[in-house]
């Protein structure tokens, strides 16, 4: 079974690449929702590539593994859905470097509030 | 929502699914191995049938399992470009983004299909899922081409929600 091996050793390999991207991307990025963004998809790849690699090396684990990257791919995207919305709510606003594009949740948000004002 | 689902029929799926979930996790044919699996899974379905399925058996039609192999595969592409993206414009030194927030509104009525569509959109090209409001999507944009609901609807989610609307609708 070396091609299994190698197929294997290959998704390990892209896997921790596409990690250290996403802990670049971390590094450089300069607001909360960009650097969220990617930390989330680098790290959603990279963690599914690398157990993908894991499984073709032990083929007796890969059912396994394959509910397991269900899982990640179910609990990753609402993890860092549920940061964003989190922060969006304690005022922590997004960088934007053309202030025409703006921020349609801000002012969604924005007018929620004054109608429930306005029904009190 | 779809209210004409059987008690027995949501039970019945949920139950089969928590047995095939138990099936890969154990990975093995021992009688004792399957009976402990056939019983607890009976037992966490006995709770949880009314919060896990609202379709029932019908989510496992041949059309709907065709289908969602299809999603899976448009999903795989773009999670694989989504990745590409991202790592290009971080090794860029420029570092070229033009971040916002932007809107569109989805026809998506079942709210499951919902919650499948926000993590596609999160998981593929420098777009993130902010928030769901009804059926408005709030979505941070890495780089904004245009911030009009079309353009939006047609850049992020035409792709996605395409095959789910034939799926859940």
């Amino acid at each position: 079974m070396q091609i299994l091996n190698y197929t294997g050793y290959f998704f390990i390999s892209v896997g921790a690449v596409f990690l250290f991207l996403g802990g670049l991307g971390i590094l450089r990025m300069p607001d909360l929702y960009t650097r969220l963004q990617a930390g989330t998809k680098a790290s959603t790849l990279g963690a599914m590539s690398t157990i993908l690699g894991v499984g073709l090396l032990q083929p007796e684990w890969l059912l396994k593994i394959i509910i397991i990257i269900v899982f990640i791919a179910i609990a990753n995207p609402l993890s860092s859905h549920a940061l964003a919305r989190g922060s969006h709510k304690a005022r922590q606003l997004p960088y934007l470097k053309d202030e025409k594009i703006g921020d349609a949740y801000e002012s969604e948000t924005e007018n929620s509030e004054k109608n429930k004002e306005e029904d009190k | 929502m779809e209210t004409g689902v059987s008690k027995f029929n949501k039970f019945f799926y949920t139950w089969l699914m928590l047995f095939v979930v138990w099936l890969g996790f154990t990975t093995s044919f021992v009688p004792s191995e399957i009976i402990t699996g056939v019983f607890l899974s009976f037992t966490i379905a006995v709770f949880s049938y009314k919060s896990f399925t609202q379709a029932g058996l019908k989510s496992l039609s041949p059309q709907r399992l065709v289908l969602m192999v299809k999603y899976f595969f448009v999903f795989v592409r773009a999670l694989v470009k989504a990745n590409l993206d991202v790592a290009k414009i971080v090794i860029n030194p420029k570092l070229p983004i033009n971040p916002g927030i932007v809107e569109f509104e989805s026809k998506l009525t079942s709210s499951f299909a919902r919650m499948i569509l926000a993590n596609s959109i999160t998981l593929t090209p420098g777009t993130l899922t902010v928030d769901i409001i009804d059926n408005k999507f709030f979505i941070h944009w890495l780089y904004v081409t245009g911030t009009d609901q079309e353009t939006v609807y047609k850049e992020i989610a035409k792709q996605f929600e395409d095959i789910l609307v034939k799926i859940y609708n």
